[in-house]
């Protein structure tokens, strides 16, 4: 697919998980819009998947690991073909299939997440299943800051770095901002890409908010046969809509008034 | 392997053993399962697999969190994943990794940890898991099966492999009393009477099962009746069974090597309660924490022995 199609994705991403947000009256957009380019670029040009077929053994694997971020993955699963893509605007609804965080229930998704630190384990677990009935799919895990600092991410990393798990990819969406304050103050975490090397891994750093940037990352970590790759992705929290970008209050759960609504809208060039 | 050798009742045998066996045995009859392992498979009687089977193990290191949720991810390839390690670690450190990765999603992950309850002896405490049954029972969906002896061990294991859905299973450590023969059919979610009796009922699981025999030799020399119950599956809790021994006998008197908060002592009571109140004894660790000791010595010391068995049967047929 090509960059302004990819682009014009990323941006309905944004502009729905808005809308679903504002629908639910709660949920997180700020790490929704630090992800979107990186759901597109997987769900339309890297993935091997089937929508019409959501459990077929040989797909490819998607973990959003930060599960708080699921109004965006809801909204690529839905543009993809899974669902109708207004179901995802039925977010945290009482009779809505879109849970408040990612269930395998909803076609599409993978595995259950929203709980951090449990997706890179969950990846690695498919990607040595796989390996282990010689099947080639690849497994995929989006992984936030807050997955960093969880204990059980860096046990993941231990074991697919000593596996050499080469068919695992992680992507780190690196948007600096946790839940009460940034990164850097609440609990530094330092060289995170220094230590994942460290532990046998890929390490590529890329602007996480550029198509070809992503593109380019994900062929070099397809192209690696002994080592699972980790890619930090530098973006920002919020991006796109000017008064979100880099604001502590966006990470959420937010209810969004009709002015903020509109005012993210026209800004995401939707009326 | 290609036959499978049963214990001769009355032997003291090591449950661990039985994994062991039934592993090395059930890797060259089904091809759809691996184990996983935590660098703990000396303790919990896996050893034998690793030895034979080199290529069926996914080694882990000690990093049990990781283990469980990534358990998740096999299964989501068509692979049944054994997960074993010790309870603490399987049951308690990577509770949430069971609750949220495997039990949530449904995944068909087999929970097998050793280290449970007194049994575990001279490591003392902090080894000693007094609440796997209370915290595994209270997942929604999930299977929980404590097996009386090695011999149903076995059973047990192919049974839980044919089994579709998260389940979690009891290995026991010390030399136990073999109770049931090759000819024993087990069911998940049977409760097995192995001695019928009209006085009172001992509800029993695991090592506690050949205790509550022991304990009915000695009541029936007074004329005491007691009816001994296995459950070796706690939950699904065998209904009826209970029900039944609540109507027919005085009462019934659970034994497990547990705290007698939340395991098999809570699921009968829950079942009594709504279904069939009847009096109740219950036998177990009173909510408190184990210590070192050997096996056949912290029995007496906590009130877990056959003398305590006794002690609660009388209590109901006064």
């Amino acid at each position: 697919m090509n960059l302004n199609d990819l682009n014009a994705i990323a941006n309905r991403i944004r502009s729905g998980s808005i809308q679903a947000i504002y629908n639910a009256r709660s949920g997180h957009p700020g790490g929704c819009l630090s992800i979107a380019e990186m759901l597109a670029v997987l769900y339309f040009d890297e993935m091997n998947v089937r929508p019409d077929q959501p459990n077929w053994l040989g797909r490819d694997r998607f973990i959003l690991s930060k599960g708080h971020a699921c109004p965006a993955y809801y909204i690529a699963l839905g543009m993809k073909g899974y669902f109708a893509e207004e179901e995802a605007l039925t977010l945290r609804k009482i009779d809505s299939r879109m849970e408040g965080h990612p269930d395998v229930r909803i076609p599409g998704v993978d595995a259950p997440s929203g709980s951090l630190g449990m997706g890179l384990s969950q990846g690695l677990g498919m990607a040595l299943g796989g390996r282990f009935q010689n099947m080639d799919f690849r497994t995929f895990v989006l992984l936030g800051d807050g997955d960093m600092q969880e204990g059980n991410t860096w046990e993941a990393i231990m074991a697919a770095g000593h596996h050499k798990v080469s068919s695992l990819t992680a992507l780190y969406d690196a948007n600096k901002l946790q839940g009460d304050a940034s990164v850097a103050d609440q609990m530094n975490m330092g060289d995170v890409a220094a230590k994942v090397q460290e532990f046998g891994w890929q390490v590529l750093s890329i602007d996480g908010h550029s198509i070809e940037d992503i593109q380019e990352a994900l062929a070099t970590a397809r192209s690696c046969t002994d080592k699972p790759t980790f890619i930090v992705a530098d973006t920002v929290k919020g991006k796109g809509v000017s008064f979100m970008e880099n604001v502590l209050r966006w990470h959420g759960s937010v209810t969004m008034t009709d002015e903020e609504l509109h005012a993210s809208l026209i800004e995401l060039g939707v009326n | 392997m290609t036959s499978l050798d049963f214990w001769t009742p009355g032997d003291e045998v090591s449950v661990r053993d039985a994994f062991g066996r039934i592993l090395s045995y059930m890797a060259d009859q089904r091809a759809d399962w691996v184990l996983l392992d935590a660098d703990v498979a000396g303790g919990t009687g896996a050893k034998p697999l690793v030895n034979s089977h080199p290529d069926r193990v996914m080694q882990f290191g000690i990093a049990e969190q990781n283990m469980m949720a990534a358990s998740a991810g096999v299964a989501d390839t068509g692979l049944i994943p054994v997960v074993s390690t010790f309870a603490a670690f399987g049951c308690m450190r990577a509770h949430e990794q069971f609750r949220t990765a495997v039990a949530y999603a449904g995944r068909n992950v087999k929970l097998c940890c050793s280290h449970i309850g007194l049994d575990v002896g001279p490591d003392g405490a902090t080894a000693q898991m007094l609440e796997d049954l209370a915290t595994m029972r209270a997942i929604p969906g999930v299977t929980v099966i404590s097996p009386a002896d090695a011999n149903e061990f076995m059973l047990a294991f192919q049974a839980i492999l044919d089994h579709e859905g998260p389940v979690y299973m009891r290995i026991g450590r010390s030399p136990t009393p073999v109770v049931y023969d090759a000819s024993h059919r087990f069911e998940i979610g049977r409760a097995h009477r192995i001695r019928d009796g009209r006085s009172v009922s001992v509800f029993a699981t695991g090592v506690m099962v050949a205790r509550a025999l022991a304990a009915a030799d000695v009541l029936a020399k007074d004329g005491i009746d007691v009816r001994v119950v296995n459950v070796s599956t706690i939950k699904p809790i065998d209904q009826q069974e209970v029900v039944s021994a609540a109507q027919e006998t005085a009462g019934i008197v659970t034994a497990e090597d547990h705290n007698i908060l939340g395991g098999l002592g809570g699921a009968v009571a829950e079942c009594l309660a709504e279904h069939s109140p009847a009096p109740m004894r219950f036998v177990g660790v009173r909510d408190t924490f184990g210590k070192s000791g050997e096996h056949d010595e912290l029995p007496a010391l906590f009130g877990i022995d056959s003398e305590a068995i006794i002690k609660a049967c009388r209590e109901l047929t006064e």
